[in-house]
């Protein structure tokens, strides 16, 4: 197991050369002038000159990589063009409250879309089924931000403890709160404000889940030691709940990490929609300032961390099937 | 086409899809009012679902255009990026896919590694990213859905090559002498076409939710061109006096998505009869 994980690692080096690579490009292969675009159409020949000197433009293309790389390997992801702060410490001063929202939103999808696709499996063929496949086919089909939309509008506009706008505080440092000082105060404060902002980027994933362990604990269900665990005369619990949903999560599991990067990805325009103080709206916000280092840092960012929780899943899938070799 | 009809998950889907092309082919004629017309007397007006003269029955937006009639229109913006977004994306992932898996060795092994770098970085943001440099807009809007969707297609159809290259009559056809050309075109891309189609449709829905997410973000076609998400960014400045102008677009997109997932979802069992069992 050790020498799996190391051998996975050593894979990620090239991964993220590439990675690297792609993100680069994407700014400097597109067509006009990366630093006409960042001044805008009023610029001067001396500040034209400047930019041009700060970020290397005038060097050979793969010289201008290698600087860079070279920078953000060692945490320099460069400098804002509009907040003149270094980069690295603008997104990871974001990180925090995306990867909050991030976590709570698929504990959401987990506990309700789990369930619910069991509830659809036991009872197949009843309202109950038809009523979760419904659940799971207006889930995929709804845009997180129209979701986040709807739920401004007729939620948080007419109950009154449910704010519209912004982050209330950690919900971890509210655990930790509740859990040394008991005092309940500071999670409430940080569930009030992230409760629409998580059932917004949570709604598709759930569906997809829903929809994943109902097929999956189907399937595990018509298998022979299913039959035999019947056979042996033990209850139905035991036997959907210890024999067949145990198999049927290893799916479950792996979509989840898949989702996990779609979810990073959708979370930028649901953050922008609540002004969530996330590394999302970050980028957004950078987009329409035309601040590339910005942009070129947090995609960067964004996709290293996709990578890394790719590579999770794929070891606690290793884990969670023992049939899987390391080699 | 009897399955189609058998099948209920493809059938209302395929329903949907229909009357969603009539709406958009012949927006200029189903439209109630003119949806560019402005007339700032009746902006933000609320829907009149049974008026005695009920002219605006989803309302008006800022400028007092006719939500209804926008909505129509924007229909065109959205199948026409989805269509074109996931063309491309479907002609060039075929291509990568069966190259590589025909070709096989260090061909494949880039073309997929490629691919697998594309997929390391979360779609919508790699999306919005290439649309802001590329510059706001309608066809920029359309590469950057093409690109991110290529990966898909080059996987599935690589999938299905190197299955079905293995197949006797490939064999049979190699031994008599057919041309690469006409072996991967003909004997083998023509028999993946059920699969692909599946994952062109599925792919249709995701184009359009991406689409109408950069047009929100005000990075996909410009005014005066009517596109859903754009209309869903207006109606987010009102959402308090008028709720129906985020309401009723989201509603069309909704109805939209759910039509190509579920003919998409249809077509699978259909093709894959072992699935739809489960």
């Amino acid at each position: 197991m050790f020498k799996y994980i190391i051998r996975r690692l050593l894979q990620l080096i090239p991964v993220i050369i590439g990675i690297s690579i792609v993100v680069f490009m994407i700014v400097h292969l597109a067509p006009g002038d990366p630093i006409l675009m960042m001044l805008g159409e009023d610029a001067t020949p001396e500040d034209y000159a400047r930019l041009q000197r700060i970020y290397g433009f005038d060097r050979p293309v793969h010289e201008q990589y290698l600087r860079w790389a070279g920078n953000a390997l060692q945490g320099d992801l460069g400098v804002s063009i509009r907040q003149g702060a270094p980069v690295g410490s603008l997104l990871l001063s974001r990180l925090p409250a995306t990867i909050e929202l991030a976590f709570i939103s698929v504990l959401l999808a987990v506990i309700l879309g789990v369930p619910l696709g069991v509830l659809a499996a036991i009872k197949r063929e009843t309202p109950v089924d038809f009523f979760s496949m419904v659940v799971a086919l207006l889930g995929v089909s709804m845009p997180g931000f129209w979701v986040a939309l709807v739920l401004l509008t007729y939620v948080a506009l007419n109950v009154g403890w449910i704010p519209m706008f912004g982050r209330g505080g950690s919900v971890f440092y509210g655990l930790t709160q509740l859990f040394t000082a008991f005092d309940a105060s500071e999670l409430w404060e940080g569930l009030r404000y992230i409760m629409l902002p998580a059932i917004s980027i949570g709604t598709a994933m759930m569906a997809i889940i829903t929809r994943l362990t109902r097929s999956s604990l189907l399937e595990v269900m018509g298998k022979d030691y299913i039959r035999t665990a019947r056979a042996k005369g033990l209850g139905e619990r035991v036997v959907v709940f210890k024999h067949g949903l145990r198999n049927a999560l290893l799916p479950v599991v792996t979509i989840v990490g898949i989702q996990f990067g779609a979810m990073l990805g959708g979370a930028v325009i649901t953050e922008t929609v609540f002004a969530w103080p996330g590394a999302g709206r970050l980028i957004v916000n950078a987009i329409q300032q035309r601040d590339f280092p910005i942009v070129q840092g947090g995609v960067l960012m964004m996709a290293l961390i996709f990578t890394m929780v790719n590579l999770l899943v794929d070891l606690s899938y290793a884990v969670l099937n023992p049939r899987i070799r390391y080699d | 086409m009897k399955q189609l009809v058998r099948n209920r998950s493809a059938l209302v889907g395929l329903i949907i899809i229909s009357l969603l092309l009539f709406f958009a082919i012949f927006a200029n004629f189903v439209v109630p009012n003119d949806p560019y017309e402005m007339d700032i007397w009746v902006s933000y007006g609320a829907p009149e679902w049974f008026g005695e003269d009920s002219q605006y029955i989803l309302g008006t937006d800022d400028m007092g255009r006719c939500v209804l009639s926008r909505i129509i229109m924007g229909s065109r913006i959205s199948l026409l990026v989805g269509a074109v977004a996931t063309g491309s994306s479907l002609i060039i992932g075929v291509f990568l896919g069966a190259i590589g898996a025909y070709v096989g060795g260090k061909t494949d092994a880039l073309i997929m590694r490629f691919m697998d770098l594309i997929l390391s970085i979360p779609s919508i943001l790699l999306a919005i990213a290439i649309v802001a440099t590329l510059g706001p807009g309608m066809v920029n809007a359309m590469i950057a859905i093409a690109i991110v969707r290529i990966p898909q297609m080059a996987r599935v159809t690589r999938s299905m090559v190197l299955s079905i290259k293995e197949e006797d009559y490939v064999q049979a056809g190699k031994a008599l002498g057919f041309s690469h050309g006409r072996l991967l075109f003909k004997h083998i891309l023509m028999n993946c076409f059920a699969p692909i189609m599946v994952v062109a449709t599925l792919g249709m829905g995701t184009a359009i939710v991406v689409e109408a997410g950069l047009s929100f973000l005000g990075l996909g076609a410009q005014p005066p061109l009517i596109s859903w998400g754009r209309m869903l960014a207006m109606g987010r400045e009102a959402i308090r006096s008028a709720p129906h102008m985020t309401l009723y677009p989201g509603i069309a997109i909704v109805f939209t998505v759910l039509g190509f997932n579920l003919l998409g979802d249809g077509l699978r069992d259909i093709f894959d009869p072992q699935l739809k069992q489960r």
